[in-house]
């Protein structure tokens, strides 16, 4: 007898014993794993979950604070003649600050607030807006001139930044442009009611503003610009988007042609967007002579861009309508076109718009491509006089405000890229949810 | 089908706007260019809307030579009227122009920007910095005994037995800023010709240009980070970098007190003041280039040039000084070269 005959002979009894209550050895392991498996997935379903709280926390936290705003009352007298002076100077906007700085330090005075800054000084507080504000004001209602107005000025970026927690005493040791002198003043203003903070349309409908007065800057005029863009990419990828997949999905021929058509448009939609952008620059704006910053450019590359998304998505839906709708149709008399017309194309609608709708989500967030075709800059400055004007004026987008003020130098801008990037969740969540209800009420299932 | 004719229609409604667009002539003026200038122009921009009744003009960013090559494109509609510049516009660059039809430039000097030195608020006590230190700590290589050995350099007090015992860690501007030629030619070389490095590499027989060339190559090693990006990335470097010491503009710091800690350079701290008087030795002249041929074609185009340099504007008290410009003290000429419209050959 050999010794493997022996060890098999004493063995085998205990190991053909098992029951079905007593896991044996490999069972147990492979439960083992299976257990690892699960706490592997809840893992990262938890990790996922971690970064997105903390995504939404930072997002909501920094950007918050940019929906309110400090701003300081201050009644201005509009003597005529002072406003007849200030409108023969040259710069006529220093001429107008004089005019307010006087008032605000009169202001103070009234209420009681004593200090022996000069008007130039106790100016810092307020924003370097407010001469333009009062300007444009004088020219809107030239009747109230002779009379007192009560102006609401937005206080200076760090004023503004005090009362959020941003700027401290200690921050303003070394900064020309603000003093801890004038945070005590802003206390005994803030407690006679002449500086307040309250939320801030301006932010959400407002024009940008220049590097040294972040506090005017809103997002306003940026969102005109890509709701013109969304027009554009609407209203030329819905309909050449729907056309291409109804030719390739119902009428063309299988061939090599076709295939490769199909091949492309896949590959296409993998293209990085910056791609899209070059292209855009040298068709459009080198060769084809449109206006640079243009939304009607920054639209026609991001149709570009969401055309294969919007293909590939009207193909699929296209598909998933059942060939029977289309042997009903043609065996009662209809032609192919009928039949597309009439019963696919409505079948597959829902389909269609949910994926049009997450393109152009798509389109609304892409900035790379915009960089190229000079949108990125100090361009959102005025609101488009009409519907040509909303095409062809240079403007921005909200994603390239975004980044153009994440770039800028006072940290009040940083606060406001935040708030922006707010606003912009909120329309792609809008529409994204409008494309979930429109699949969950139109879809039909076979 | 309806849905066809509609469709159809809205192309061609679209396709005749955008031509009837391209024939009209613009009525904003266009500016791009230099990023460290764009603070400044947008300033203007924004001053010059509230006070004419011009559009206000658009400023894109990008850098000095995309802005430059763009200005020098050619003349029209389509293309920029102004760009900024925080160098001098190349004789390579006046070539380029004039092949494309923009042969009238006027140059225009906004004023000077003083680069400075700073690290983190709570960092160590970077206060002090020479050219030599730099150059020093930087340099891609050094003359030791009369041959080039890699800097072997790793902590500032190596480098100067006075500085912090740091390591070395330099955020500098990338190559594709106007800012690093600054940094090269007033700091680098300065300190290469300061410590008689200079000197020694031409003793070992390197010729001027080869010597000026190993003066201003930075190591590779990690301890010098070139930033392609803004101001911002810099600042973000040094934020997680106590060692981190970066290179930014004036007016960036300025707004940037509550974290950065700017040391003097050969012993002047920046300000205004002293980059005007010239004692703070690393500033350089920003400019913007005007397209003589929009003059009287785009509306606003030679207001917005000399509502930039007014005395209200540009000069010592006016809204730019006041972010950070250094007002040109030869402000009074250049007005009246934007007045006269000389153009860059003309006064040569």
């Amino acid at each position: 007898m050999t010794d493997a005959s022996a060890a098999s002979a004493a063995a085998p009894p205990a190991v053909r014993k098992s029951s079905l209550h007593q896991l044996d050895a490999r069972t147990k392991k492979r439960n083992a794993s299976e257990a690892r498996f699960k706490a592997y997935g809840l893992g990262a379903v938890l990790i996922g979950v971690a970064f997105l709280v903390a995504l939404l926390y930072a997002i909501i936290s920094n950007g918050t604070p940019a929906f309110t705003q400090t701003f300081v009352t201050v009644e201005v007298p509009l003597e005529p003649e002072a406003v007849e002076a200030a409108e023969a100077s040259f710069v006529k906007t220093s001429a107008y600050r004089e005019i307010i700085y006087t008032a605000l330090a009169e202001r103070l005075a009234e209420a009681g607030i004593e200090t022996d800054m000069g008007p130039e000084e106790l100016g810092q507080i307020l924003s370097s807006s407010e001469a333009g504000q009062m300007r444009e004001f004088v020219l809107a209602n030239p009747d109230r001139v002779g009379g007192t107005v009560e102006f609401r000025f937005f206080a200076s970026s760090r004023v503004d930044g005090y009362s959020k927690g941003r700027v401290t005493r200690e921050s303003l040791a070394r900064d020309n442009n603000l003093s801890a002198a004038h945070l005590d003043l802003v206390d005994r203003m803030e407690a006679a009611g002449i500086v307040e903070r309250s939320f801030n349309w301006d932010f959400i409908f407002g024009a940008d503003a220049s590097d040294s007065r972040p506090e005017q800057a809103g997002i306003g005029v940026a969102m005109l610009g890509s709701l013109f863009m969304m027009f554009v990419v609407l209203f030329l990828a819905l309909p050449i988007g729907v056309a291409a997949s109804i030719y390739l999905e119902e009428f063309a021929p299988r061939n090599r042609w076709t295939d490769l058509i199909e091949v492309n448009i896949s590959n296409l939609a993998a293209v990085p967007s910056i791609v899209f952008g070059i292209l855009g620059l040298a068709a459009f704006i080198q060769f084809g002579g449109l206006p640079q910053s243009a939304p009607l450019v920054g639209g026609l590359v991001l149709t570009l861009m969401t055309l294969p998304t919007i293909i590939i998505s009207t193909r699929a839906s296209l598909q998933s309508v059942p060939p029977s709708i289309r042997a009903a149709a043609l065996g009662v008399g209809a032609s192919k076109m009928q039949s597309v017309f009439h019963h696919v194309l409505p079948l597959a609608m829902p389909g269609i718009l949910t994926g049009t709708i997450i393109g152009l989500a798509q389109a609304l967030g892409e900035t790379a491509p915009l960089l190229l075709i000079g949108m990125v800059g100090y361009i959102a400055t005025n609101y488009p006089d009409g519907v040509a004007s909303g095409f062809l004026d240079p403007n921005s987008a909200m994603p390239a405000q975004i980044y153009e003020w994440a770039k800028r130098a006072d940290p009040a801008f940083y606060e406001r890229a935040w708030g922006g990037i707010i606003i912009l969740l909120l329309f792609l969540m809008t529409m994204n949810i409008v494309a979930i209800l429109l699949r969950r009420r139109f879809e039909r299932r076979w | 089908m309806s849905f066809a004719k509609l469709t159809a229609s809205t192309l061609a409604i679209a396709a005749v706007s955008a031509t009837a667009a391209v024939a009209q002539t613009r009525n904003n003026v266009q500016v791009a260019g230099s990023s460290t200038v764009l603070p400044y122009a947008s300033i203007v921009a924004e001053v010059f809307g509230e006070n004419t009744d011009f559009p206000t003009p658009v400023v894109e960013s990008g850098g000095s030579s995309a802005g430059l090559a763009r200005f020098c494109e050619g003349v029209g509609p389509n293309t920029i009227d102004i760009a900024n510049a925080s160098r001098g516009i190349r004789a390579g660059e006046i070539e380029t122009c004039a092949e494309n039809g923009v042969t009238d430039i006027i140059e225009v000097r906004i004023g000077y920007d003083g680069i400075v030195f700073a690290s983190q608020i709570d960092g160590p006590e970077f206060t002090a910095f020479e050219p030599s230190d730099w150059f020093t700590a930087l340099a891609a290589e050094l003359p030791v005994d009369g041959a080039m050995v890699a800097n072997p350099n790793m902590t500032w007090d190596e480098v100067n037995a006075d500085l912090p015992g740091a390591e070395i860690l330099a955020f500098i501007p990338g190559t594709k800023h106007g800012t690093r030629e600054v940094f090269e030619e007033q700091v680098l070389l300065q300190g290469c010709e300061d410590t008689g490095a200079m000197g020694a590499m031409m003793d070992m027989g390197m010729d001027e240009d080869a010597a000026e060339g190993a003066c201003m190559a930075v190591r590779t090693d990690g301890l010098s980070v070139d930033i392609d990006g803004d101001y911002t990335e810099t600042l973000a470097r040094i934020d997680a970098n106590t060692n981190g010491v970066g290179v930014f503009g004036l007016a960036f710091y300025e707004n940037n007190t509550d974290k950065l800690k700017v040391s003097t350079m050969g012993g002047v701290a920046p300000s205004t003041e002293t980059i005007a008087s010239g004692e703070y030795p690393v500033s350089r002249p920003l400019y913007f280039y005007i397209k003589a041929a929009h003059i009287g074609v785009i509306p606003g185009l030679k207001d917005y040039a000399q509502f930039f340099m007014a005395d209200e504007i540009a000069g010592p008290n006016g809204p730019l000084a006041n972010y950070g410009l250094v007002a040109d003290p030869e402000i009074a000429e250049t007005q009246a070269m934007i007045a006269d419209e000389v153009t860059m050959g003309a006064d040569m």
